[in-house]
């Protein structure tokens, strides 16, 4: 069996497990809504409400959902309680943004360039890391030559880190060592995998905290100097979001888009209870797409983010 | 923009003026405001709902006092009470009777465990005077052994690993090396892992049985939302935990997730951990954190922040200069320099009590400096050292060099004056308070705004 059916197969099991038993029923009790309603009535909402917010919605994003399933229902009216959740569905799916085909999701498509540089950040132990590792392993499985830069130079043993990640994966590290230059190991790794034909190359960076300016300046001053080895690189830079995080991703992403200017998103550690719905409002606000979800610590364990898979998983019944 | 709970009640209350007392009526309103800013602080909904309803039973009947104004009074209520949730004694960590005292570590994954170990480490060694020795029972992550073994190298500490990949065994012997080298702490630091992990958090279990810690802290990130009562309490009747610690409270999350797990838990939180450098370790303290969650600024960490930018020398010597009178335009510049490498204005700001409601209709643009320092920066060296020979004809040069009017240089310099004397008189607030008082005084009355 090929790895992207295992994957199909753990899909299900493993972004809906968490799921079960926080949810069980809440669909049961909305399907309580009698037919014919050109409103939805105030239990409803407020179950809606507890389902939102348990999931790191956020108060304004549970807002705008619930106005806007106020004014589906008043135009469409609803007949049953099917019918009220596949509107729910389907106006929170709007919320979150669409893959585009420059910087496709897909590990077998075509990148517009090569080679392809990705730039990996986000705040501290968000699976950073371990998310290059998967990514070089899926990439390479699709028949990519991916190549890997280390530029944490800060942490403790992220280099050794990273390292142990492109042995797995088997795909070539470019380093310079525990406290090098950020900026000079992206430049070294985008000029590496011009000159050796890489088709992706993927880029990490230490975890930083976004209000800290001169760690910011530092990601700005790395992004740059990729583009003065191919053109417009980084092609894309991730933004990586742990599940478990409340409301502060929406600064940490609003930040982090200030500086660098995020293009997608990639959600970790959904192997958890956590549902990681900030990334509705993020994905809105920011009018970037979640790309990839991280549902373990294995080499195999990234998805393809699939948002109505993400969405039914909120509302899971089983 | 931050705009404290107080604020934003005070428009929630308006149903109370003119009532006498507070009921079920005139109270639904702000208790609603209150829900929200939790829950926007990511405290848990149950939490909120339950600690809503606590507000309720106790504002209720109270008089609604005339003298201050309701959006304090409430402010008040819901700020003591969060304290008291929060628990007023300083617990420490426990000593064992007889050496080594063993502390076990746990918690999810990429929750800064490593780190704290070895900032604990350091800190005991430091401040208590022990011998630590740090246990890698870590044996998964890639590079954790050699991360906790270069944490440990930098402030001499041994760290004792195998490498069989067995957690229990790591810890075990830790603790035997422990009792032969005659070292009074053993510190182990496990593998993150999640709470529905049936096997790793077995491991934790069986490490806690086999070593028998007499402390066990579970580490959680301040960051989390929702989730953080479902981790906090499978963790607590896995290994029933004596302490929390939180970490990566150097960020600007409001960390509601403290107050969840304090209640669903009702453990006490020993320590907090405020940056990646090993001495970025305190105490956790109840007023600061209650503040924290409730938006409501907080002097206490505006200073603590600002010493940590400020050299302390440097400082010294601007307070001289402010006393003497001398405190110039090069000197505001630099000051303007560190304000800006401190962060976010708007986030300095917003940790002043007050200040964010007095800017609260004026977005902060955090370019709206940059006029003031053009400004400054196409004065002379001679002319920012003696702001007095600022005559007209030098004054239109300078507008012109920075693209301002010359109106914009003169309300600069009637403002720099202003704010000399103003630092004076705040003598009291340290440099960084003199310093954003300063430039409150400032803000909106300059054109740029
Ligand atoms: N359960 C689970 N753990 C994950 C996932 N992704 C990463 N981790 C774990 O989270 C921890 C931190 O991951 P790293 O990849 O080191 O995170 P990072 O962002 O690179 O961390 P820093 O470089 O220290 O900022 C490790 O223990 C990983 O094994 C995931 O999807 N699920
Ligand atoms: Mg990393």
């Amino acid at each position: 069996m090929g790895f992207l059916e295992k994957i199909g197969l753990k899909k299900k099991e493993k972004v809906e497990k968490g799921v079960e038993k926080s949810r069980s029923g809440i669909m049961g009790k909305i399907g309580k809504a009698i037919a014919g309603k050109d409103t939805v009535d105030a239990e409803v909402l407020d179950e809606l409400e507890e389902i939102l917010i348990t999931s790191d919605v956020g108060v304004q994003t549970t807002i705008e959902i619930i106005n806007r399933i106020e004014d589906r229902v008043a135009q469409d009216k609803y007949l049953n309680s099917s019918e009220l959740q596949r509107i729910l569905r389907e106006e929170i799916i709007a919320l979150l943004k669409e893959t585009k085909s420059d910087k496709p999701a897909d590990f077998k498509a075509q990148f517009p360039t090569k080679p392809h540089i990705v730039l990996i950040v986000g705040v501290n132990g968000v699976g950073k890391t371990t998310t290059i590792g998967k990514l070089a392993y899926l990439y390479k499985a699709a028949g990519k030559k991916v190549m890997l830069g280390a530029a944490d130079t800060f942490r403790a043993a992220a280099v050794d880190q990273l390292k142990i990640w492109s042995e797995r994966a088997d795909v070539p590290i470019i380093q310079q060592g525990q406290d090098a230059d950020p900026a000079a190991v992206a430049f070294d790794t985008v000029s590496a995998a011009k000159s050796r034909g890489a088709d992706i190359a993927l880029i990490d960076t230490a975890g930083r905290l976004h209000n800290k300016k001169s760690l910011m300046d530092e990601l700005a001053k790395i992004k740059r100097v990729m583009g003065k080895v191919v053109d417009d690189a980084p092609h894309e830079v991730i933004l990586v979001l742990d599940a478990s995080t409340g409301q502060n991703a929406m600064q940490q992403a609003k930040a982090f888009t200030s500086f660098v200017d995020i293009t997608g998103l990639v959600l970790t550690k959904l192997d958890g209870t956590a549902k990681g719905g900030i990334v509705i409002g993020v994905s809105n606000e920011l009018e970037v797409p979640v790309k990839y979800i991280g549902v373990g610590e294995e080499i195999e364990d990234l998805q393809v983010f699939d948002r109505e898979l993400y969405v039914n998983s909120l509302f899971s019944d089983d | 923009m931050f705009e404290d709970l107080s604020s934003k009640l005070n428009h929630a209350v308006q149903s109370l003026k003119g009532e006498a007392k507070i009921s079920d009526v005139n109270i639904a309103e702000t208790v609603r405001e209150i829900r929200r800013a939790l829950l926007d602080a990511d405290v848990n909904y149950e939490v909120a709902k339950t600690f809503t309803n606590h507000i309720k039973e106790r504002a209720m009947g109270e008089d609604v006092l005339t003298a201050v104004n309701p959006g304090q009074q409430f402010t008040k209520i819901v700020y003591d009470e969060m304290v008291e949730m929060f628990g007023q004694e300083r617990e420490d960590i426990a000593v064992a009777h007889t050496p080594p005292t063993v502390i076990l570590i746990a918690g999810l994954q990429g929750s800064g465990k490593t780190t704290f170990a070895a900032k604990l480490a350091k800190y005991l060694k430091e401040e208590n005077n022990r011998n630590p020795i740090l246990a890698a029972a870590d044996v998964y992550r890639p590079a954790a052994i050699n991360q906790i073994k270069t944490l440990a190298d930098s402030i001499n500490v041994p760290v004792y690993s195998i490498e069989q990949k067995d957690a229990v065994r790591a810890a075990k012997e830790a603790v035997s090396m422990a009792k032969s080298l005659a070292l009074d702490t053993v510190i182990i630091d496990t593998a993150g892992r999640m709470h529905v992990d049936e096997a790793m958090m077995n491991e934790v279990a069986e490490i806690k049985e086999a070593v028998q810690p007499n402390e066990t802290l579970f580490v959680v990130d301040s960051m989390t939302g929702q989730d953080a009562v479902n981790t906090a309490k499978e963790f607590n009747e896995r290994i029933n935990y004596d302490g929390v610690v939180l970490t990566k409270l150097d960020g600007d999350t409001r960390g509601g997730a403290a107050l969840s797990i304090k209640t669903v838990v009702e453990k006490p939180i020993k320590f907090v951990s405020t940056g990646e450098k090993l001495d970025a370790l305190s105490p956790f303290y109840p007023d600061r954190m209650a503040q924290r969650i409730l938006g409501m600024g907080d002097v206490v960490s505006l200073v603590e922040k600002a010493q940590k930018e400020f050299d302390q020398e440097e400082a010294e010597k601007l307070q001289k200069k402010i006393k003497s009178d001398s405190f110039d335009l090069e000197d505001f510049r630099q000051q303007l320099q560190q304000v800006k490498n401190m962060g976010s204005i708007s986030d300095l700001v917003g940790m002043i009590p007050g200040a964010d409601k007095a800017l609260q209709d004026q977005e902060i643009d955090e370019d709206s400096f940059k006029p003031i320092e053009a400004i400054i920066n196409s004065m002379t060296p001679e002319e920012r050292h003696n702001p007095d020979i600022l005559n007209a004809t030098r004054r239109r040069r300078i507008a012109k060099g920075s693209g301002t009017k010359v109106q914009d240089v003169n309300d600069l310099m009637k403002q720099f004056n202003q704010m000399k004397k103003m630092m004076q008189s705040f003598s009291g607030m340290g440099k960084i308070g003199q310093m954003m008082q300063g430039m409150k005084g400032m803000k909106g009355k300059l054109p740029f705004n």
